[in-house]
């Protein structure tokens, strides 16, 4: 059986272009430019899938993207499996391997169809209602099953190996849909000159031309005027058309998401394009012209495998050349499933009959199939179908009731209608209309710059639709700035179809047992959404999300209507008033991969390196994540672990020296003549009296007096500080000072520029610091007399300007060489040099943070938390006690800050100095108190001091200083520790190092 | 404690970030760009004149504008910013300071790294990562802009139809370089 329902001289591929694929391990051949849908068809394969809750057998519906039943995983190799993929949308390439879903142990004959026999107990509802109780089976039982027998395919074990590409783009006109009011409406914008995208979710251009036959546009076939006018368009300038291309999300301000599918039709994509590209189109004006969608009709059994829309039967015979049957019944309630009929049987395949539930159908179409000698039953619906895995008969009666007989068939074609595609419409935030006329709901009134055409907009004939989508296109474009040109197109043997019903065929039956099927891919029949309004439900909201109804990936394109058709016909309401549920994005699902695009792996988010980390990587240091920055940690050598190597380094740095990189601190230059006074304003300190070449450290608070950020500021000049910030806070304080600067300060002559990233810095700490940078420095002075600690001075060192600051973060002499960054790897080997010959060493942060852990210098944002004054953090004296204005001055004097017992930061000694405390562990007054015990505070930093020969912690402690000398505890999970509470500084508690 | 410093003979060696790097896809070419003296310009509308004759550059007063002359390149960034690139060996900073009048000059050569995209997919390639127009309509040869490129903050020159230089901070360079180049890949289409 090779391709034998493939008719030839029928459709537009190229037999002899051949194409291998499997299905569930069996090999066919397919033809370029089938989907997979259309070369399973040829071969005679309809069963494609299992149904999500019931497992029923489930073949094609559509061809195209509304297909709710033909899901099957793609795999390209081991981490190349797409789940759920539409048969219906997936081109065939040669070598495609597909298989079916939740189905086990096979296809034709699945273990899980049980459900359907057990479905009285599966009704709407029934999750809400049975896994209520015990509760306890909800985390042990009831989810673990569900989950695992919910879903539809198997999401990929393996990282995604292909890549995504990104594109912002912008233009005048963007038209979404190219079937022929798209193209038309391009054309029309693009002849005036305008720019223009086109964009359209199939392979090829020309929407329901796919299937429509016999019109022709400009004297010319639609189909091919359709292919002519895209490849026109494809050569101007001005226009991009992008094919395969969903618009998937319409946001505000006309931005529109776009998804391009590059790769996934192609036999060996290779490794230069990505598969899927996403576009993010800001446009001016935007043109929807999305088309209709065939609904199915509600009857029982209406699922079985050979049952299919009308306009899909068509568009596999007129385009793909497949006859979906031999002996086709067609069952309708509008003229274009007689188009189907028609040429079905010209084409020479068996009409069985075709159904009207019309009383009396007349027209062209209905005349031709009657002269063509196809049985036309009118007033009769079919009320239910034999078969199984296949469609195998269908039962005709007359609509109200009556003699029924039963023809056999091996495919059904049916039609209740068109429903206009206003998804993204709605998406844009518009609001549709109930039109009473043609019963359907319709774009009302709009929300963005945005127009639909042709059939989205209610427009049946395509004579109409080119027309109305000429003189949008031409609008949209004159809009934009264009000149319109005036575009005719001719339109001749234009069909139209309107009519048709929504809700449920006599077919779909009254009783409890009918398994009339209104959403295939969530397995809602018409009977349940009867129940939920039974249940009470009234709004289609609510029935929607009781039942399940419309909300699986295909959104309901096919069932939404019927749904709500029903809804309204229990409450004996009309349409309008039960309401149409929101469509949302996406409009078909998108990957990941789209989304995310370039941002993976290193691109994922930016990772951060000094100047000097090649040194440091070089030389086995182990870093650490800081925000963005990768962070020298500590540098172990053989042998050393992390303990033993800050230890070391921290022994080092006070015995002789050691050099941090300490590039990636904030720094500011504040400059201007009003310099000094923002600076009195955004920092606690007094800086006006502040000398040209000296420092000061100082802390920023927020308005509501906690610590936000501090450092180390210099004066470089009367009208220049240099501003140093924490790591982390180097982004948010040089906003917050623009954001005061601009709103609350505008007066103030002085600007702030970011320069961390023009100065690397090296901190040479220790007491042999001078001795190591003395030969390298010139222009500066480095005796303490003429440098004394914090200052800063401006010479040359390694032959490189610097900005020298003379400071200390460990307490001992220290300085801080800052030179422009790409210098600085050169500067720091020269510095390691010299340092060598001093026993110096390179720490890292771990070791920085035990240094100043030792002299009690805090980390913002580690010791404190947002809630720290600088009174609780013992810093009372960096406050100026004469200033009348800084920010945060009027929040340390609110009476919750000022009040007795609040937090502070004391220091601690456990009793056991070997015992090093965990950090954040909370601490109470008497460990013999009940639980839960009152907490009085929490360790903040706690470390091993190698140089204290003991632990050492710091401690945010209601009272702290009051009970200084005081014994706490800390409770631990394996016992309480005790700890003397202490002042904070650990080492060297009168400071003489720092000049020693 | 002055004296000659040993090593301060030999100057000790730049090492710019991603120095030498580059990419050449089939429409686009991604490359670092030489060291360049850069300031931050800060000023009121008053001063514009006279840092205009200190630099020997017209400082643009419109959005998304720039003005160059002798190497040398003035960027509007703001009402009261730009950015001056010099590439021709001058020192714009010791030249804004011959400017009596209000400012602020900040010397951020160091801070910023440049990287050149060049071809018929320049476009397409930064447009991966920048949301705006760059049609040369609305972003002709000279305009500038600061914007965004992937998660970064970026100033973006267009220095020909099909060339543009991307200035971003050091540490930023090689997201901003690894993305050009990802980007650049798929300039073609």
């Amino acid at each position: 059986m090779s391709q034998s329902f493939r008719i030839a001289g029928a459709g537009r591929l190229t037999p002899a272009r051949t194409a291998r694929f499997t299905f569930d391990g069996k090999p066919y051949t397919g033809v370029a430019g089938d989907t997979l849908a259309s070369a399973l068809l040829a071969n005679g394969v309809h069963l494609l899938g299992r149904s999500f809750k019931y497992h029923r057998p489930r073949g094609v519906l559509a061809a195209g993207s509304e297909e709710p039943n033909a899901l099957v995983t793609v795999s390209r190799d081991a981490a190349r499996k797409t789940p759920n993929v539409r048969a219906t949308v997936q081109e065939l390439y040669d070598g495609l391997d597909a298989i079916s879903q939740n189905r086990w142990p096979s296809l034709a004959f699945d273990v899980g169809a049980v459900n359907d026999l057990g479905s009285p107990f599966f009704s709407a509802g029934f999750y809400y209602k049975t896994f209520m109780w015990p509760k306890a089976a909800w985390k042990s039982l009831y989810e673990p099953v569900i989950r695992a027998a919910a879903g539809l395919g198997v999401a990929p074990d393996q990282p995604d190996p292909d890549h995504y590409a990104s594109r912002f783009a912008h233009c005048d006109v963007l038209v979404i849909g190219a079937g022929a009011a798209g193209l038309a409406a391009a054309l029309a914008a693009a002849e005036s000159g305008v720019r223009v995208i086109l964009c359209d979710e199939r392979a090829e251009v020309g929407g329901a031309l796919h299937f429509e036959k016999g019109a022709a546009i400009d004297g010319e076939a639609g189909w091919s005027w359709a292919q002519k006018t895209a490849a026109r368009l494809a050569a101007m300038d001005n226009v991009r058309v992008l094919t395969r291309t969903t618009a998937f999300g319409y946001y505000a301000q006309n931005f529109v998401g776009l998804a391009e599918r590059v790769t996934d039709h192609l036999s060996s994509p290779g490794h230069d394009l990505p598969r899927e590209r996403l576009w993010q189109v800001r446009a001016k004006r935007v043109i929807l012209a999305a088309g209709a969608i065939e609904r199915h009709m509600v009857f029982a059994d209406n699922d079985r495998p050979g049952i299919m829309l009308a306009s899909a039967g068509r568009t596999y015979l007129n385009h793909y050349g497949v006859a979906v049957g031999r002996k086709v019944g067609v069952y309708t309630s509008n003229d274009s499933a007689y188009g189907a009929a028609i040429d079905l049987k010209k084409a020479g395949v068996d009409v069985a009959a075709i159904v009207d539930l019309r009383d009396n159908p007349t027209g062209k179409a209905v005349d031709e199939a009657r002269a063509l000698g196809i049985e036309v039953n009118h007033g009769r619906a079919v009320v239910s179908v034999g078969g199984r895995l296949r469609v195998a008969s269908m039962t005709i009666a007359p609509k109200n009731g009556g003699p029924s007989r039963t023809v056999d068939i091996d495919a059904l074609l049916v039609s209740a209608g068109w429903t206009p595609s206003v998804h993204m419409f709605s998406q844009s935030r518009g609001k549709v209309a109930f039109d009473e006329a043609t019963k359907r709901f319709l774009p009302g009134a709009y929300a963005q710059d945005c127009v639909s055409v042709g059939a989205c907009n209610g427009t049946d004939s395509l004579e109409a639709t080119i027309a109305e989508a000429l003189k949008a296109g031409e609008k949209a474009a004159k809009e934009a700035g264009g000149t319109a040109k005036g575009v005719k197109l001719r339109v001749d043997g234009s069909e139209g179809w309107t009519g048709g019903v929504a809700g449920s065929a006599p077919g779909a039956g009254p009783g409890t047992t009918v398994k009339a099927f209104v959403d295939f891919q969530n397995d809602v029949t018409a009977k349940d959404i009867r129940q939920a309004v039974k249940e009470g439900m009234r709004s289609i909201e609510h029935v929607k999300r009781f039942t399940t109804n419309g909300m699986a990936s295909d959104q309901g394109k096919t069932s939404n209507l019927h749904g709500l058709a029903i809804v309204a016909d229990a409450l004996g309401k009309e349409m309008p008033e039960v309401g149409l549920t929101t469509f949302r994005p996406p409009f078909t699902p998108v990957t990941f991969g789209a989304i995310v695009n370039h941002a993976r792996g290193p691109l994922f988010d930016p990772t951060r390196r000094t100047a000097i980390h090649p040194w440091a990587e070089a030389n086995g240091a182990v870093f650490e994540d800081v925000g963005q920055w990768k962070r020298a940690w500590y540098f172990p050598r053989a042998g050393e672990d992390m303990h033993a190597a800050v230890n070391r380094e921290c022994v080092t740095v006070r015995r002789a020296a050691g050099l941090f990189d300490a590039s990636t601190l904030g720094k500011i230059e504040v400059v201007g003549p009003d310099a000094a006074k923002f600076m009195e304003l955004l920092y606690t300190n007094p800086w006006e009296k502040l000398e040209p070449g000296r420092c000061r450290y100082g802390i920023m608070l927020r308005e509501d007096g906690f610590i936000y950020d501090d450092g180390v500021v210099g004066r470089l000049a009367a009208d220049r500080f240099h501003v140093t910030t924490t790591t982390g806070g180097a982004a948010r304080v040089m906003n917050m000072m623009e954001d005061y600067l601009q709103t609350e300060f505008p007066h103030l002559k002085v600007w702030l520029t970011s320069t961390s990233e023009q100065w690397a810095v090296i901190a040479v700490q220790g007491p042999k610091s001078r001795d190591i940078i003395a030969p390298l420095v010139e222009g500066i002075d480095l005796s303490d007399a003429a440098m004394p600690h914090m200052s800063v001075r401006e010479g040359r060192i390694c032959g490189v300007p610097t900005r020298l600051f003379r400071m200390s973060f460990t307490g001992d002499r220290g300085f801080e060489v800052n030179v422009p960054a790409d210098y600085g790897q050169a500067v720091w080997e020269v510095l390691w040099a010299e340092g060598q010959k001093h026993g110096a060493c390179a720490y890292g942060t771990e070791a920085m943070h035990v240094l100043r852990a030792e002299k009690g210098y805090i980390i913002v944002g580690q010791d404190t938390d947002g809630t720290v004054t600088p009174n609780d953090a013992g810093l009372d004296w960096a406050v100026g006690k004469k200033k009348t204005d800084f920010v945060g001055i009027r929040g340390l004097m609110r009476p919750d800050l000022v009040a007795k017992g609040r937090k502070q930061l004391v220091g601690l000694k456990t009793k056991d100095p070997k015992v090093v405390l965990e950090e954040g562990a909370q601490i109470v007054a008497d460990p013999k108190q009940p639980v839960p015990m009152k907490m009085i505070g929490h360790v903040t930093s706690s470390y091993w001091s190698e140089n204290c020969g003991r632990s050492i912690a710091l401690a945010l402690l209601a009272g702290g200083r009051d009970r200084i000398g005081e014994t706490i505890y800390v409770p631990m999970p394996n016992g309480t520790i005790e700890a003397e509470v202490t002042g904070m500084v650990f080492f060297d508690e009168k400071g003489d190092r720092l000049n020693g | 404690m002055a004296k000659a410093a040993t090593a301060a003979g030999t100057a000790a060696l730049r090492r710019p970030a991603q120095a030498g790097r580059e990419f050449s896809a089939s429409a686009a070419k991604v490359a670092m760009l030489p060291p360049a003296e850069r300031i931050s310009l800060r000023a009121p509308e008053a001063s514009v004149a006279a840092l205009s004759k200190a630099l020997g550059v017209k400082l643009p007063q419109a959005p998304k504008t720039s003005a160059s002359a002798k190497g040398r390149t003035a960027l509007w960034l703001g009402p009261d910013e730009w950015l001056v690139i010099d590439e021709a060996g001058g020192d714009p900073l010791a030249d804004a300071a011959k400017a009596k009048d209000l400012h602020s000059a900040v010397g951020i050569s160091h801070r910023n790294v440049a990287i050149a995209v060049t071809g018929a997919g320049a476009e397409a390639t930064i447009n991966a990562g920048c949301p705006q127009d760059l049609s040369l309509a609305a972003f002709p040869v000279g305009a500038c802009s600061r914007t965004v490129l992937g998660k970064i903050e970026i100033v973006l020159l267009r220095t020909a139809a099909d060339a543009f230089r991307v200035e971003c901070w050091r540490s930023f360079s090689d997201y901003a370089f690894t993305f050009l180049t990802d980007a650049a890949r798929d300039a073609a289409a």
